[in-house]
């Protein structure tokens, strides 16, 4: 997208450091003059929302970090330690454990949002396929987050998820006692898993800068699903984009605050304010609520193997959207049939979710055992075959005739700027 | 040639990165074997001890636990073994199991379930009077630690 206008440096100052260092040319062609469809809605913004939490999450947890200590005897009381004595401890915990739900629900609403508008297809598959990495490790920060804190729920999550990799053959047995450093999940295991929840949100922040840069080569995706043609199909970055992201951004807070604030254990577990006990399994272990539909996939097959390798490949297959859903057409705006079995995809998701967090018996377990079944047949079979049978509803001939008539936004009522009057 | 030789220098640095990893010299020296007394264990009654941070459960059998373990065709079982071959010859009262659910590791609850034996409160698993899997997702029987009688009333773990 040629033609926006380019940062041209005013100080003296500026113009020596833009020849020297051109950040600030960077930062204007990237944030502000940056094109982006004019017609992006409320779901584009859970981007910008989700570079907050991730910023929320390192502030908040090196500050935790300061007054936390990585070892089985007190690991457990200095939590309650940062509860009860430190300066604003417990606002710092609440927040940091409360941000890990609020940016995984951020990060699903960003996922599904992609799903539904074709963000995947060509050209942006390498961008969709580092958000998946960023997931990846996101699933891998916060379980070894979980463990810090070394609670019975902490100890038994650290037990179960190490216990996912002796299911691999011949060397399952060597990969878990490599993992815990010992016989069994203790003080080697809490030590390394404090050192690598600190490392990985800098390996996320890593992979943002280039998710954010495939971001920007490829463009937005946008409501419609075709590319922007001409300059009457964007808007610059600075101010539209920015105030819209800022706003809901505000929004989405309220909704974190009303957490930290009044259901601060809310999304917890009881049995996580009882120190670690290795000679007692709570009666009923279940992980955090965003690991639920994974979780309910993991305990659908009856077969430990295949129960380990399911769960991974529920997330893995996510990575080769691109090239299962064979249609051209991307949004499902325009894809009458896509669009149902979407929503049917979010609710076997949600289904599953529910299912993950009841006991594993019964008529609980034949349920998840369809929804798993309909996880990969929606994934393997429907989607490459919905781009050979599905007729899609005429495209529009580009974004503005979507969003415009007579040359006004469709549904304004309050004065159109300046520039977009024909 | 360089590239090899840059190549096999690289490899030889990760070696201590990736073997550090693996239990130190402290943790293998604490996982030396442990004597239990048996005489405290009333018939019955299910300890449970600690050796290398493993629980490990210490049955004293009644005979209808016997009875049942060996009346089953255990060829026809997930995991098929004898109950003659997970007890030591002349004392098949006691019973010594690794106290980890095979499926994910979670420590199952004696005498529950349906074979009067153990069941797994994470993912439902049930094992019967011998420790072996009879259902759920669990893929292999109770697993048995290495120990012998030092007399009678005395075993050795490790």
């Amino acid at each position: 997208m040629s033609g926006h206008p380019t940062y041209q440096p005013q100080s003296p100052f500026m113009k020596w450091l833009e020849a020297r260092l051109p950040i600030a040319g960077l930062v204007y062609t990237s944030f502000v003059a940056y094109p982006t469809p004019r017609n992006l809605n409320y779901w584009w913004t859970f981007g910008g929302i989700l570079s907050f939490m991730l910023a929320v999450q390192i502030l908040t947890g090196v500050v935790l970090a300061m007054h936390y200590t990585p070892h089985v005897n007190f690991a457990f009381d200095s939590v309650e330690h940062i509860m009860r004595d430190v300066n604003y401890g417990w606002l710092l915990r609440y927040l940091h454990s409360n941000g890990a739900s609020m940016f995984f629900l951020a990060v699903y609403i960003h996922i599904a949002r992609g799903m539904y508008y074709g963000s995947y297809k060509d050209p942006r598959e390498v961008l969709w396929i580092l958000g998946v990495i960023i997931f990846l490790l996101m699933i891998a920060t916060g379980f070894m987050g979980y463990v810090l804190p070394w609670g019975q729920m902490s100890f038994w999550a650290a037990t179960v998820i190490t216990n996912l990799f002796s299911a691999i053959p011949l060397v399952g047995e060597s990969i878990v006692t490599w993992l815990w450093g010992g016989y069994s999940v203790g003080n080697p295991t809490l030590n390394r898993f404090y050192s690598l929840h600190y490392l990985l949100p800098f390996v996320i922040a890593g992979v943002v800068v280039l998710h954010v840069w495939a971001l920007h080569v490829a463009g937005q995706n946008n409501p419609a699903g075709i590319d922007a043609k001409s300059s009457k199909d964007t808007v610059a970055f600075t101010p539209y984009a920015t105030i819209k992201d800022a706003f809901f951004l505000a929004c989405f807070l309220v909704v974190f605050g009303w957490f930290v604030f009044y259901i601060p254990n809310y999304m917890g577990h009881p049995d996580n304010y009882i120190p670690a006990n290795p000679s007692v399994t709570p009666t009923h272990i279940v992980p955090e609520w965003y690991y639920l539909p994974f979780y309910a996939i993991l305990r659908a097959i009856p077969s430990k193997l295949g129960g380990v390798t399911m769960l991974l490949l529920s997330i893995v297959l996510l990575a080769f959207l691109p090239w299962l859903d064979t249609s051209k057409v991307r949004s499902a705006t325009y894809r009458p049939l896509y669009r149902q079995f979407f929503w049917i995809f979010i609710a076997a998701v949600i289904g599953l979710g529910y299912l993950g967090s009841q006991p594993p018996e019964g008529g609980y377990v034949y349920a998840a055992r369809i929804l798993t079944a309909w996880y990969f047949i929606h994934l393997l079979i429907i989607l490459p075959l919905l781009g050979y049978i599905e007729t899609p509803k005429p495209l529009p001939k580009s974004i503005s005739e979507a969003v415009l008539r007579e040359g006004l936004p469709i549904g304004a009522s309050g004065p159109v700027p300046a520039r977009d009057k024909v | 040639m360089t590239g090899a030789v840059a190549a096999a220098g690289a490899v030889a640095a990760l070696v201590p990165e990736i073997a550090q990893m693996n239990p130190d010299a402290s943790t293998i020296a604490a996982g030396a074997p442990i004597e239990v007394d048996l005489t405290p264990i009333a018939e019955g009654q299910v300890i449970k001890v600690f050796w290398r941070g493993k629980p490990i459960f210490i049955d004293h059998r009644t005979k209808k636990d016997i009875e049942e373990a060996r009346a089953v065709d255990w060829h026809i079982l997930p995991d098929p073994q004898s109950d003659q071959s997970r007890v030591k010859e002349g004392k098949d009262q006691w019973l010594v199991l690794i106290g980890i659910c095979t499926h994910l590791g979670c420590i199952p609850l004696a005498h529950q379930g349906d074979y009067d034996g153990w069941f797994c409160p994470c993912h439902g698993s049930q094992y019967d009077s011998s420790g072996r899997i009879r259902r759920g997702p669990a893929p292999a029987n109770l697993a048995l630690p290495p120990y012998e009688f030092v007399s009678d009333t005395k075993i050795r773990i490790g």
